[in-house]
Parts: structure tokens; sequence; C-alpha cells
């Protein structure tokens, strides 16, 4: 026979203040326990999304990121003839020869330096990434020093604003527009004529080049005969998403290690909360754990009760925890990925993911927390038990 | 004196309570010194940055390399004594996934660059031999530990900045100064990547990615770095150049958010350790609401109840602030061993275990005080009806 839930819910409302702080105790951990995998969600989102479903960027071979790779003119020339890319509303080859570069400015909030990736693009490139919209000004015109920013550097840096001047590679560049690039990792960059940004640094060759596959499914021929090409053999194929999940790798993983071994060691501190209150519990209610067993609750009805007690406890601190972790949802931060060397801005991502681990991080809890005064009252025997008190 | 002994008493009433209890803090005061550890690490270059040195970069972004023949005019400007240069080499050692395999590559000028930096500390039979070999390199001790390079090994990677195969010999293995150099990095000579890039990619420049240069005076600094940017302000590559101390900063402050986020976390510990022991306080107290009643009718003043409870309180915060205290020490090592490359400097700072023992009393405080006050302000009577 089980033991009703009211009779549960009572004996947590009895001790109000006691459940209170427990809690409390959990509500903190499962909070940080969410926040950092809401940060590292945030993290991977921002740069899986940046990548076009069907594109293909390549790269020099064994290049970690655009910052190391090279593609020279006549490679870019000959990959943007094959058949496999597709063609773009102009008949062109739907392809852009990119080159990728970072400069410091200033913060505003810090008055810091921050690195910028800056991307020279080619025409078509807004049409290759549809999700990058110019929400303020104009596209910038291709062949004049007039750039385009993303949202998140015109929000954070200095002289960034609509209208303003950046200097950069002995030159200076107006701001004509800024790109909304819907929370990827485009939205922290700044946007300009490739052939421009090559020769204001001097630089000859490319950085990578993005295409538009005509056929998706085709993708592994294409790659293969491209990359044993001799005259293209030193490149690499790969599809843009798996490019942009690389990037987040690190980064994302150096969050969990750290933020999960350190809520790790913190949730013993709350199980332990959760068992000094539960052990407590127990002491308290002797006398009414006897009476249940002499009406004739069995030892396992006991223990399950106390064991739900337990749970619930966590549940609600759960619960709290991840409401509170929610509200970090309008938090915003910047750090440099140190894979593309350059600031990325990314948000806190709540998924269902991230709550149902959470809220089974707090279970575990309160099981572990609970079980032992779970099983010191099923184990109570009923005649000492009613004498106590 | 008295007053230790039934505090003390009071304690070990339940004893597994109070043990869970210490526990919990302990566990509490652990996590904070961990972290406050960890931000420690992150500090360690700007902690460890000579105050001689300063840094020669381009303006634009440390991406960018400066043209060679500025070492000359750089050794020019009053008040630089020395200079030498270095580079990024990035590189890709076995399985890029696995963070061991990571570690900082320099190409640096074998003439210039260890009388630089004396706290690289190699043995001179080692630092000639270094010399002497093109693709010779100095490898620092801990990298050499993880790795089990020996002298002769010879390390294989693949470029990524710099493409190609590359082979370098260890010539010496360099051991720190004190505790806060990092010795896991490496040094090979910038000749040789100079050699082999041209010959691997004719045409490609290849420059110095920074210069180093050592000041007679720190006072000289902010004169120095005002003449050598105003000298290269017009050319192609203007610089920036910086006390090390600024440099090592700047690379700290790209993380600075999430340096941020962990100082969130040390006080939301505290706040744990607040919750877990204002519970034991407050379940203790309201155990023995009659017995207060009754030592206030044998006349004890509220006084000497605040001080049997916020004694009690701050008996179980120390006793589990100093077992967290030990438990850092292990804890910080464990870490120290599963991510070598993310945090090569890693010390216990006396003031972490000032601070997490400090939090733990001041937690103690805290929790006492809601309860210790109930307590004074129940009427004799009440408490004495009380039905615990």
């Amino acid at each position: 026979m089980r033991i009703p839930f009211s009779y549960i819910w009572r004996s947590l409302w009895a001790r109000r203040l006691t459940t209170a702080l427990t809690i409390g105790g959990l509500a903190l951990v499962v909070f940080v326990f969410a926040g950092v995998l809401m940060l590292a969600r945030g993290l991977e989102a921002t740069l899986v999304e940046t990548g076009g479903p069907n594109n293909v960027i390549v790269l020099r071979r064994s290049a970690t990121s655009e910052l190391s790779s090279q593609i020279d003119r006549g490679t870019a020339e000959m990959l943007e003839t094959e058949p496999g890319v597709a063609p773009a509303a102009d008949g062109r080859p739907l392809a852009s020869r990119e080159v990728v570069l970072v400069i410091d400015l200033y913060k505003k909030k810090s008055n810091a330096l921050g690195n910028v990736s800056i991307r020279g693009v080619s025409p078509h490139a807004l049409e290759l990434r549809p999700g990058v919209h110019i929400v303020q000004g104009r596209p910038f015109q291709f062949g004049t020093h007039e750039v385009v920013v993303g949202k998140s550097i015109a929000s954070e840096f200095k002289g960034a604003a609509l209208g303003s001047e950046l200097a950069f590679g002995g030159d200076r560049w107006t701001v004509v527009g800024i790109a909304d690039a819907g929370g990827t990792a485009f939205d922290s960059e700044i946007w300009g004529d490739v052939d421009q940004f090559m020769q204001a640094f001097g630089r000859p060759v490319y950085s990578s080049l993005t295409f538009r596959a005509a056929n998706p499914g085709r993708f592994d021929q294409v790659k293969t005969r491209l990359e044993a090409d001799p005259r293209t053999q030193y490149v690499e194929l790969k599809h843009e998403r798996d490019y942009y999940r690389e990037q987040s790798q690190t980064l994302a993983t150096f969050i969990r290690v750290l933020g999960l071994l350190v809520t790790t060691i913190f949730s013993f501190g709350a199980m332990i909360g959760a068992m000094i209150t539960m052990y407590a519990a127990v002491a308290n209610r002797t006398v009414e754990v006897g009476t249940l067993r002499a009406v004739g609750f069995r030892r396992r009805s006991v223990l399950a009760a106390f064991l739900v007690e337990s749970i619930v406890l966590a549940l609600v601190g759960g619960a709290l925890g991840v409401g509170l972790a929610a509200l970090l949802s309008f938090e915003r931060i910047s750090v440099v990925n140190f894979t593309s060397f350059s600031e990325i801005g990314f948000g806190f991502a709540l998924s269902p993911g991230v709550i149902v681990s959470a809220l089974t991080f707090a279970v575990v809890m309160g099981l572990v927390g609970g079980f032992l005064p779970a099983v010191r009252a099923a184990r109570l025997d009923i005649v000492s038990a009613l004498r106590a008190a | 004196m008295k007053l230790l002994k039934i505090v003390l008493k009071n304690v070990v009433r339940h004893r597994l309570r109070a043990a869970l209890t210490v526990l919990g803090i302990a566990t509490a005061v652990m996590a904070f010194g961990l972290i406050r550890t960890i931000v420690g690490a992150w500090n360690a270059g700007v902690a460890g940055a000579a105050t001689n040195r300063m840094i020669t970069r381009h303006r634009v972004s440390l991406i960018f390399p400066l043209p060679l023949p500025y070492r000359d005019e750089i050794a020019r400007v009053p008040g630089v004594t020395a200079v030498a240069w270095a580079n990024w080499f990035g590189g890709v050692y076995g399985d890029r996934n696995d963070f061991k395999n990571f570690w900082p590559r320099f190409a640096v000028d074998p003439e210039t660059f260890f009388d630089l930096y004396p706290e690289f500390e190699a043995p001179p039979d080692q630092l000639a031999a270094f010399k002497k070999e093109r693709n010779a390199c100095i490898i620092g001790r801990k990298l050499a530990q993880q790795h089990g390079f020996k002298i002769g090994d010879v390390i294989t990677m693949e470029g990524d900045i710099f493409p190609g195969r590359w082979e370098f010999a260890v010539r010496g293995i360099y051991t720190g100064r004190d505790q806060s150099v990092d010795e896991t990095q490496m040094f090979f000579q910038w000749n040789y990547l100079y050699e082999q890039v041209r010959q691997r990619e004719p045409g490609r420049p290849v420059d110095a990615g920074w210069y180093v240069l050592r000041v007679a005076a720190p006072d000289a600094m902010p004169r120095v770095a005002a003449a050598i940017d105003e000298q290269f302000g017009n050319s192609r590559a203007p610089t920036k150049t910086e006390s090390e101390r600024e440099f090592q900063q700047s690379f700290v402050q790209m993380s600075s958010a999430i340096i941020t986020s962990l100082q969130v976390i040390s006080v939301v510990i505290v706040g744990i350790i607040l919750l877990v022991l204002a519970n034991t306080i407050v379940m203790a107290v309201r155990e023995r609401t009659r017995e207060y009643a009754v030592l206030k009718t044998l006349g004890f003043s509220g006084r000497h109840l605040v001080a049997f409870i916020v004694g009690e309180a701050l008996v179980v915060a120390f006793a589990g602030g100093v077992l967290g205290v030990a438990l850092t020490f292990p804890v910080v090592r464990g870490f120290a061993k599963a991510l070598p490359t993310f945090f090569p400097v890693i010390n216990v700072a006396p003031s972490t275990i000032a601070l997490g023992l400090g939090a733990a009393l001041f937690a103690g405080l805290a929790a006492a005080a809601f309860p210790a006050n109930r307590v004074v302000r129940t009427p004799i009577v009440v408490g004495l009806r009380t039905v615990g």
C-alpha cells in the first residue's frame, strides 16, 4: 500500500524554513549546472547555425581555421568552374572567394582591445548566406572602401556605428550598413570587398572559398575528385556546418569540462544538505513512522515515502534552478575563440535537452541524498519507534 | 572556556549531522578554492611578466607580422638594451582533438631569445647545442614529462599556418626559475622556419611575429613605446609597443567573460555554504527551543544564548573551512594533471586559503544570525510550551 502523497507534501510544509533552505541549496547547484550547459549549447548553436546547410567551404589542407588557410587565385578560379557548384540567380557560379583577417578594436564597455574578424567577400556572398540581412543602411559597394558590420560588433565596439570610419590596413573604411545574421558568428564580423582588403593588407592569396553545392547528395564524390586532382590536391572540402562545428569544439569542450567539474564537486555539498534535512526529518518523525508501520504500512512504503519526499525537494529545487538559469537567456557574452583568434558573441541557450539534464541532475542529487535517511526510516523497529519521543 | 565547552558539546550532540555539515562546507570551500586558483592561473602570465621587458607588435592585430629590418631600428631607440623576436608557429601534433597535444610553439631568434628570458633556465651545453643545429628545439620540463620527450627525440608535426611536415630535434629542456614560469612551451630556431618556408612556398614572406625588447629601467617604458610607435606610425606596418604585463593582460582580457562567470560561480558557492550551514543551525535551535527557555529561566541572558549559537556555527564552519582548504591542494593537483595544457602554471595562492576560510566563517556568522535572533525574542513561556 502506498503512503498518500498529501502526507509527503504536508511533512515538507510543516518544516518550511528547513525545506526552503534545502531547496535553495539544490536550486543554486542546478542553476550553475544549467548555466554551464546553456553556455556551451549557445556557443555551439551560434557557430553551427553559421554554416549554410548546402554550403561547402574549401580550405587549405590541415588548416585549422580560415585564419591559417590559403587558397591562391588560380585554384579559386578553377574551383568556381567546377560542375559541383550551383549557379547563382545571374547564372554565374554561386561562390564567394573570401579572406579572413583579425583587427583590434576598442570595446565600448571595458575600453579594452578586442579581436574582431574581418571578412572580405565576393559579390555572391549575400546570396550564398540568405540568413544575413542588412538591417540598417545599405550593402557595401564593391570596389570601394565601404564595409558592413555585424550587429554584435556595432553594439559592442567603439567606432563601429553606422556612418563612422574604421582605420585598418593603412586605410580608412566607412561603415555603410549593419547586418543581422540571426545570432550566428557573422554577427561578430565586419564584411567588405575581398579585393580591397587583400590590396590594403598586401595579401596575395584568399583564405577560403565557399560555394553552394549543386547536388548536396554528391558531396563525397566532388570532395574525392577535387582532393585527388593534382591541380587542387592541397585543398580540403568541408560542409560549412562541419567546419563551424569544429570551430566551436575546443571552447565548448573547455566550458563543459571546467563547468561540469566544478558543479560535480559542489553538487556534493547540496546532496549533503539534502541528506541532513532528510535525516532530521526521519529523526523528528520517528513516532510517526512507528504509527504508520503499526497501522499496516510496509517498510517498502515508508522507504518510498521518504525517497519521494527527497525527490520532491530536489525537483522543486531543480525547477527553481532552471527558472533562474532561464533568466540568463537575456544575457549575452563575448569571448575570444582561440581557434579563430577573434571575438565571438553568443548567448545562453535554453533547450529541452538542457532542462531534462538539469532536472535529472536534481533528481539524482535528491535520490542520493535521501537514500540513506530513507533506509534508516524503513528499518525502524515499530515498538521502539513508538516509544521514542 | 566554559562557553567553548558547552559549544563543543552541542556540536557533537548530533554526530552524524555535524559530520555531514562539516563535509558539505568542506566540499564547497574546496570548490571555491579550485575556482579561485583557476582564475589565478589565468592571470599567471600577467603575474609572471618581467618588469623590464616590452613587446612590439603590429598595431592592427597580432596576426600580422612585422618586417625584419625593424629589429635594428628598434635596437637604436634610446633606453632599449636588447631585442629578440619570435613567431607563433601553431601546428598540429598527433590527434588534434586531444587537448594534451596542444602546447605553445614559437620560432625564436636563437642568439638573443634566451638572453632576454633568464627565467627559462637550460644548461649551457644544451643551449649551445640548440644554437648549432638548424632544426633544434628547446622544450619545457613539464612538456617533456607529459609526452616522455627526451633529448635527442624528434618531434614531428603537421603545419597549419606554415603547411607541410615539420621535424624538430629536442636539444634542450628548460626549467622555470620559479613556480610562476610556464614549463610547457617549445622554442625552435627562427632561421629554420625562414629557410623551410622559402623552400616550400617560394614568394611567401616570413617576417617577425613580434619583437621582445629589454629596457634599462621600467620608468623608461612609456618613452620607449612612444618613440618606437611614432617611428613606424606612417609605415606599412605600424606598431604597438607595450610592457610585457600589458601584453599578457590583453590575452587575459580575451577570456574576461569566462573569468567573470567563474567569479559569479564562486559567489554562488558561498551561498551554498551558507544554506547548508543555516539549515543545520536552524534545526539544532528548533530542537532545543525548550532547552533555551530552561536556560533563560536559570538566569542565562540573551547574550549567552547568542554566544552558544554563534559559537556552534563558527566551530562547524571553521572545521569545514580547514578541511576544505586541505582538500583544495590534492584537487588542484589532480586538475592540473587532467588539463595540463589549459593551465600550465597553477598554484594555490595564500590569499585563496584566507578567502576560503573567511567565506566559511562569514557564512557561519550569517547562518547563526536568524535563529539566534529568534531564540532571544522567544518569550520563556512560549519556549517551554513548544513541542519539539
